[in-house]
């Protein structure tokens, strides 16, 4: 594609829903891969969940291309998200009186009318746990003698130490699963979304595909959920 | 004697012109039960008529449901609670005596609403000049089925293309998104022998003109194809993006 073609796919109705599927896809790849390292804690602990996040460090240039790449991926789909629903906003000034689903074959459900919500306070939710976890004590730019651990002989930084903390906190330990269920909701409908988006449907594959978006966002939700709920309630003691 | 009318209250979208505000206005009706709900609202007419009222404009043509040329939305739902037929089609056997119902235009800035019940779907007819028409050679008639199309294709592109144009895709969308209306008449041409040729060039001028008109974007509610009186499935929507894909993958 040339320049000219380029930016009017971007700015087209389904280029736009192309690019917010695929970098939606792209993101729930990386949420299934936070939330698996996530369980490492759970399941073997603190030493192992040290040397996981030690590893991932360790990758250097190739996780900056892996963070850059992410980063770009949140910020077209964000971007993607706001002007679809400002488009919206603009496409019906006068709203009706009275407004219904016909039902099904209709996929209109609280999950799909609040995209733009739960997309927003998964913004804000993201922004926090940066600052809180990433970029926490012990993290890059804030070095802290008090979260280094020694795993096998070698030093690293004390990741399991921050986050038993963090969610001893009742704000942390509630907050952090109601949003995940919050992001389970954005799932339900992004992810079967994103394939219709990108043209990957037809009539015999969709409700296979619908149902199985709605399983994968539980359970990506519940996986999520249940590490400061364990930890609050002293499993990790 | 039993009685064979029906009470209805209505709470109708009165909006004198194009730039009036417009409001909900009550009426109460005597409907038969066997009447369509468009004979209803002649009924209403009638009476308004009768009393030096102004009647309720509303747009209908055929009123067997193949015209496309009604459409209002009938307590929040486009072409009213029964799936798969356009609102001429919905008797009033389907309602109580007494019931109140409310009944607004198709809303959608692409839509402007001329008066009443009324909008003008203009926007639509831009979209089919844009590229939703197949360019044929004049001269003497084909041979019959010089252009085989397989039986599997030419029942999808008949699915497709049994869109009525109506609009309640538009209306029903939460989005105000024309993406059924313009993708059932893609899919249908693609599907055909008759339509391939010029296949890119019609996806990126018909979406182009979508976008134009100021219709919103798709957000896969699938909300369109529970109210499409033709039950035209979001799988034509699949495909306009496959088709758009393919074009811009090609254009290079």
């Amino acid at each position: 594609m040339n320049t000219t073609k380029r930016q009017s796919f971007i700015k087209s109705p389904v280029g736009k829903k192309i690019l917010t599927g695929i970098t939606g896809l792209g993101l729930v790849i990386f949420v299934i891969e936070h939330m698996s390292g996530n369980l490492i804690l759970m399941l073997e602990g603190s030493d192992a969940y040290n040397a996981y996040a030690h590893f991932l460090e360790g990758l250097g240039p190739i996780l900056y291309l892996l963070e850059l790449g992410l980063l770009a991926f949140f910020v077209f789909h964000i971007v993607l998200g706001i002007n679809i629903w400002l488009g919206k906003r603009r496409a019906r000034t006068h709203r009706y009186v009275k407004y219904r689903s016909a039902g099904k074959p209709s996929m209109q459900s609280p999950s799909s009318r609040s995209m733009i919500i739960t997309g927003g306070i998964l913004l804000v939710f993201l922004v926090i746990h940066l600052v809180s976890f990433k970029f926490g004590p012990g993290g890059p730019l804030h070095a802290d003698p008090a979260y280094v651990t020694t795993v096998k002989g070698e030093v690293m930084r004390d990741l399991s130490k921050l986050v038993l903390e963090k969610f001893h906190h009742p704000a942390y330990a509630f907050g952090y699963p109601i949003v995940m269920l919050l992001l389970g909701v954005h799932l339900r409908h992004g992810i079967w979304s994103a394939f219709q988006s990108l043209g990957a449907t037809n009539p015999r594959l969709t409700p296979g595909l619908y149902a199985l978006g709605g399983l994968l966002a539980l359970l990506i939700a519940l996986g999520f959920l249940v590490l400061p709920l364990w930890i609050y309630f002293g499993g990790a003691a | 004697m039993a009685k064979k009318t029906m009470t209805i209250h209505l709470k109708i979208w009165r909006q004198a012109g194009p730039d009036a505000s417009g409001r909900l206005v009550d009426y109460t009706v005597e409907a038969n039960p066997h009447m369509s709900f468009l004979e209803m609202l002649d009924v209403l007419n009638e009476d308004l008529i009768k009393k030096g009222e102004e009647p309720v404009e509303f747009d209908y043509d055929c009123r067997e449901g193949i015209c496309g040329s009604c459409g209002v939305v009938v307590d929040g739902i486009a072409h009213g609670p029964q799936h798969r037929t356009a609102v001429c089609q919905l008797h009033m056997r389907h309602y109580r005596d007494g019931d109140t119902i409310v009944v607004e235009p198709w809303r959608a800035e692409a839509f402007p609403v001329i008066r009443d019940l009324v909008v003008d779907r203009g926007a639509f007819d831009r979209i089919i000049s844009a590229g939703g028409y197949v360019s044929v050679n004049t001269g003497s008639a084909q041979d019959a089925n010089n252009l085989p199309v397989p039986k599997p294709n030419a029942d999808q592109a008949f699915d497709y293309a049994a869109c009525i144009g109506c609009g309640a895709c538009v209306a029903a969308c939460p989005n105000a998104s024309a993406s059924l209306f313009t993708a059932a008449k893609i899919a249908h041409l693609a599907l055909l022998p008759q339509g391939s040729p010029e296949r890119q060039l019609r996806v990126e001028r018909m979406v182009s003109q979508m976008q134009v008109e100021g219709f919103g974007d798709c957000s896969n509610h699938a909300e369109c194809e529970a109210v499409c009186p033709k039950g035209i499935s979001i799988s034509a929507i699949a495909r306009m993006r496959r088709e758009y894909v393919k074009a811009c993958l090609a254009g290079g």
